[in-house]
């Protein structure tokens, strides 16, 4: 977080410029490269899917169940006769939708919550601290699930149950990126000059962690994205005809010993697009100067 | 030190009751109880006040987590709805079967991890380290269910050396056990290596470039010798509470790897109770894997605490 600092004040420049400084540090390395074209690849690839898809997605065809790659069907068909390659590029346009929106609640309310604990401290920040270690205790799994089998699939369940599940370990980083700042002289001269709490956390602490906040914010989306798939995987995810990656490999499964195509499709394109995220989220942490490898996965 | 620990344990305890809470209240909140869940469309009339009563869904609710509450801390997780089996029984052998699955898992990931950490941390941006991390980097990103399904395609389909799909009856003996757990625990053993991995390697490589090393090196200390006296001891203490927080966060991941392979553990039983909607047994799992959770971490702490030789001298102080 020290190196952040500098990079960020060095000289002003608008931010604009600071974020374009910030990408190009990202695609200097090989991996932050290759990281941020699939990434990009796969977003305008969800964006314009749907005008160049060659069949329609949901069209059951019995006559040509499970036919292999072809020209006519680049990835072949599926056990209902549907196209894989359709299905195939268009399988992630739901589950980047919400785990986007997801990452932004859990960034926001997260963030939020965390820099004000480490802020007023004492006993709320004791009482909110254990509550939260009580959440991460509590497989989110397990979690997800109850609430996806009583509430349905929707978007607007899945999307704030995501939300919340993911943002409780923001928390904890933003509450400790916080206590690393709050001793500073500008907080402590801000708090003399008779600052309100608000004023503090939006002029003060928030431009001083909010690098590590964003960084944290990045990974949770691809460990969204993993755990939304493995809801979609489990059934409890998008609802069918809708075609999601997770669900075209748990369909494809059973039949995988002579219809390997159709399971191999989804999960390239489910690969390809976490690895992805997670090497953008890598290169940007070090662009920031912020090491996280040695963090736990919570 | 013994203050800590104590300190330690309290905190769990205190951390496993507001889940016990959470739970109880999640349960209540949601939409459906155990009654209508059950009886599904035929919830009304008689048979609706009949299960309630049989339940005791009639007293209040403070009454019922009380009960369940003093039950649970006595090891009586009640009556499961589907099968009227006692909980106890059904998760008996789930937990052992998921025990052997995990514990095989740790005993190859924790050593392979170590190995695998130092040997990139020591040859840092040449040849071994850039393969090591690429591979990882892999291994730790591709969901479970990804990297157990190609595992089945391509050693038990295309291969055809090892079973695929567990078929085992759920009380089956360790050593029936043994060749169907062999793809499964590889399957979670990738990722928690490679997690561990890239935990000691960068803990090893700020250990390295820190000021007693560096006078190390300078003294003419034989470079093994320096590596396994001086930088492993101290590269090795921070990484113990991250590999365990590592472990715990790959319960979430363990379910998806036995539904997968049709595993009889506490993983499936997950899916299974909530396909059926079986909410006593939903708690009662809520509570047990918060408990290995907790109980890893405490096992971390306790660990830290006893190699960390600068925490030793705090028994006279305190």
């Amino acid at each position: 977080m020290e190196n952040s600092k500098d990079i960020f004040n060095e000289k002003p420049k608008s931010s604009l410029a600071k974020a374009l400084d910030i990408v190009s540090t990202m695609a200097s390395k090989p991996s932050g490269f290759i990281g941020l074209a699939i990434l990009i690849f796969h977003i305008i690839l969800a964006i314009t899917s749907p005008w160049f898809a060659p069949y329609d997605y949901k069209a059951i065809n019995p006559s040509l169940m499970l036919n292999a790659p072809s020209s006519e069907f680049w990835f072949g068909t599926d056990s209902l006769g549907r196209d894989v390659f359709t299905r195939t590029i268009l399988g992630g346009r739901t589950a980047l939708t919400i785990t986007f929106f997801g990452s932004i609640i859990a960034l926001l309310w997260g963030g939020l919550l965390g820099i004000f604990c480490g802020l007023v401290g004492g006993r709320i920040d004791d009482v909110v601290m254990r509550i939260v270690d009580a959440f991460l205790s509590i497989p989110w799994i397990l979690a997800m699930l109850l609430i996806v089998s009583l509430l349905g699939t929707t978007t607007q369940v899945l999307i704030p149950a995501l939300g919340f599940f993911y943002g409780k370990g923001i928390v904890r980083v933003a509450r400790a990126a916080t206590h690393d700042v709050i001793a500073k002289d500008f907080i402590v001269s801000a708090k003399a000059r008779g600052h309100s709490n608000l004023s503090i956390i939006w002029n003060e602490i928030l431009p001083n962690v909010r690098d590590a906040i964003l960084v944290e914010g990045a990974m949770r989306w691809s460990w969204m994205l993993l755990g939304f798939s493995s809801l979609s995987f489990l059934g409890f995810g998008v609802s069918p005809p809708t075609p999601d990656w997770g669900l075209m490999i748990s369909n494809a499964r059973g039949l995988m010993s002579f219809a390997w195509w159709a399971v191999i499709a989804p999960i390239v394109g489910l690969s390809s697009l976490i690895i992805g995220i997670n090497l953008t989220a890598d290169a940007f942490a070090k662009a920031l100067g912020i090491d996280r490898s040695t963090k736990a996965p919570v | 030190m013994f203050f800590l620990i104590f300190k330690r344990f309290v905190l769990g305890l205190i951390t496993l009751f507001i889940v016990s809470l959470i739970t109880f209240i999640g349960v209540e909140i949601l939409p459906g109880d155990a009654c209508t869940s059950y009886l599904e469309r035929e919830a009304f009339g008689e048979a609706l006040a009949a299960c309630i009563k049989r339940l005791g869904l009639d007293v209040p609710a403070y009454e019922r987590y009380l009960s369940w509450a003093f039950n649970v801390i006595q090891g009586d997780f009640g009556y499961s709805l589907s099968g009227q089996m006692q909980i106890n029984e059904v998760l008996g052998p789930r937990i052992k079967n998921s025990l052997v699955l995990a514990s095989a898992a740790i005993i190859i990931g924790i050593p392979l991890a170590l190995i695998l950490g130092i040997i990139t941390a020591l040859w840092r941006d040449r040849m071994p380290d850039i393969i090591i991390s690429t591979v990882a980097i892999f291994s730790m990103t591709i969901p479970e269910f990804i990297s157990a399904t190609l595992l089945i395609l391509i050693v038990a389909i295309w291969l055809e050396w090892l079973p695929g799909i567990v078929i085992v009856p759920t009380d089956v003996t360790f050593f029936e056990l043994l060749p169907n757990i062999i793809l499964p625990v590889i399957a979670i053993a990738m990722i928690m290596t490679a997690h561990m991995a890239r935990m000691v390697r960068s803990s090893v490589i700020q250990v390295m470039a820190s000021d007693y090393i560096q006078m190390a090196i300078l003294k003419g200390v034989p470079y093994w010798k320096m590596v396994f006296k001086h930088v492993l001891p101290n590269a090795l203490l921070p990484a113990i509470n991250v590999v365990a927080l590592t472990i715990a966060w790959l319960l979430g991941g363990v379910v998806v790897t036995e539904v997968v392979f049709n595993y009889p553990g506490l993983g499936r039983l997950v899916i299974e109770s909530i396909s059926n909607r079986d909410l006593p047994v939903v708690q009662a799992l809520g509570i047990i894997l918060a408990s290995i959770y907790v109980s890893i971490n405490f096992i971390a702490d306790l660990l830290t605490l006893m190699l960390n030789p600068r925490l030793k001298t705090l028994q006279t102080r305190k």
